[in-house]
């Protein structure tokens, strides 16, 4: 009963079926705050003024800890996984939003001036021509927001049985068996680098034009996939 | 019902005011966390930023180190760090300057490098020490991004800070906590605006430094 995979029975999971619900609490949210900030990022791109209040209100609700949240939350979805998901849901549209509206801003005007000239209308331009184009810059974002997201959920842990892995800490503290917290906390990082580099599979799909070798750019040039302007994260 | 309710019979509690689980107590201590974490992180991250930057050397590396850093799960690194270490401040400052590196580091070297490289040739060509360089060029034109890496850092810092209440610390994560469990939602409400009024002041103490150390030349050239 001290094997690095024994889990204790209060968790009334196994550790495969920890790491089920934690990708589902994770990546969920994410998924959802990117179907949502690709049309918010349209209007921001669109109209121009309402992308400063949309940021500022993302700021301050990114500033709220997670904890904060959730006991608020209680109230409405009760002790369940969706009061965990909503947070994190809010927490990505904050990193998605401007790097959606950066990658779709950096799509060069000649571009756009051809698109419009071939007949392309508003919706469709945006989806098959600029969204295209920007895919490195929102992978960039959503490679922050999964990366947070999945060490968020442990935070879930706190409000009863809802942080999948990070049960395992509660856990740990309650009963002083840090094999528990260790196990915990590798077997969450491992799961981020797995998905991170599985989106960076999945942007070389996505951008079958830009070869390999342009990532190792020149001075002047990123070499470093994220957002400059880092987002400001929360636990 | 209401969170703005909860806020304000929070703050108009007087007996939330002073003592050792005070307002100003709590607000103090979370100062202190958050101002540890951060000169350490910045204390690590701004030389090897710098240093990456100006030589455009390591950025693999330091895309690597930064990545695994971002995949450490915060909270549990908090939780293993306290079941090691036990009850201290250590264990706290850890999981924080962990959280905070990635954004400075990245950030710096982010700044350095994309400095325009003319100047840079220029001061070269007349013959300028690569430390002169550094300094002197690169530096204040690199200096709005590196301040709101900086910046970035310290607001994650704030919010995070939080979590120390769980392995008994103080800040103004203590409300929250205690709120939790004892179903007191006024509490919890004021300790997450207190957290949310802190990171507001981050920002509005990262726009003063801006207006200070950056010189006008390069303030106009970057309306961000």
């Amino acid at each position: 009963m001290n094997g690095f995979f024994d889990i204790p029975s209060d968790l009334q999971s196994s550790y495969a079926g920890l790491i089920g619900g934690h990708m589902l609490e994770a990546l969920v949210p994410v998924l959802v705050g990117l179907l949502l900030a690709l049309p918010i990022g349209l209007l921001c791109v669109r109209f121009g003024w309402i992308y400063p209040p949309v940021l500022w209100t993302t700021t301050v609700l990114y500033a709220i800890p997670s904890i904060a949240f959730f006991v608020v939350l209680i109230d409405y979805t009760g002790l369940s996984r969706t009061t965990v998901m909503i947070p994190l849901c809010l927490y990505s549209l904050v990193v998605i939003v401007p790097a959606v509206v950066d990658g779709v801003r950096s799509v060069p005007e000649e571009t756009n001036a051809a698109a419009a000239a071939m007949g392309i209308g508003t919706v469709r331009r945006y989806l098959q021509v600029q969204l295209p184009i920007a895919v490195p810059a929102i992978m960039a974002g959503l490679r922050v927001a999964t990366a947070s997201s999945i060490s968020l959920v442990s935070v879930g842990s706190l409000i009863g049985n809802q942080g999948a892995l990070g049960n395992l800490l509660t856990t740990a503290m309650l009963y002083h068996r840090p094999l528990l917290a260790v196990n915990s906390v590798v077997t969450t990082a491992v799961l981020a680098v797995l998905i991170d580099a599985l989106l960076v599979l999945l942007q070389r799909v996505l951008t079958p034009w830009q070869p390999p070798s342009s990532r190792r750019a020149g001075r002047g040039r990123s070499t470093i996939p994220g957002p400059t302007r880092t987002p400001e994260s929360v636990s | 019902m209401n969170v703005l309710n909860f806020m304000q019979s929070f703050f108009s509690d007087g007996s939330h005011w002073h003592g050792y689980d005070g307002i100003p107590q709590r607000v103090w201590e979370h100062i202190q966390y958050t101002a540890g974490a951060l000169s350490i992180a910045a204390a690590v991250g701004l030389p090897i930023g710098l240093v990456t930057g100006h030589t455009g050397r390591g950025g693999n590396a330091l895309a690597f180190v930064s990545a695994g850093a971002r995949a450490l799960p915060t909270f549990g690194l908090l939780v293993l760090m306290f079941v090691w270490l036990g009850l201290g401040i250590v264990p706290v400052m850890i999981p924080l300057v962990v959280l905070a590196i990635p954004p400075i580091l990245i950030t710096t070297y982010e700044a350095i490098r994309t400095v325009d490289p003319s100047p840079v040739d220029a001061a070269r060509g007349m013959g300028m020490a690569e430390r002169k360089i550094l300094f002197q060029v690169e530096v204040p034109a690199a200096l709005p991004l590196i301040l709101s890496g900086l910046r970035s850092a310290a607001i994650q810092i704030v919010s995070t800070a939080t979590i120390a209440a769980y392995v008994s610390l103080g800040g103004v994560g203590r409300y929250i906590l205690d709120g939790l469990y004892q179903r007191n939602y006024e509490k919890v409400a004021g300790g997450a605006a207190l957290t949310a009024v802190l990171a507001l002041l981050v920002l509005v103490l990262f726009w003063a430094i801006t207006r200070v150390a950056v010189s006008p030349g390069v303030r106009r050239r970057r309306t961000v």
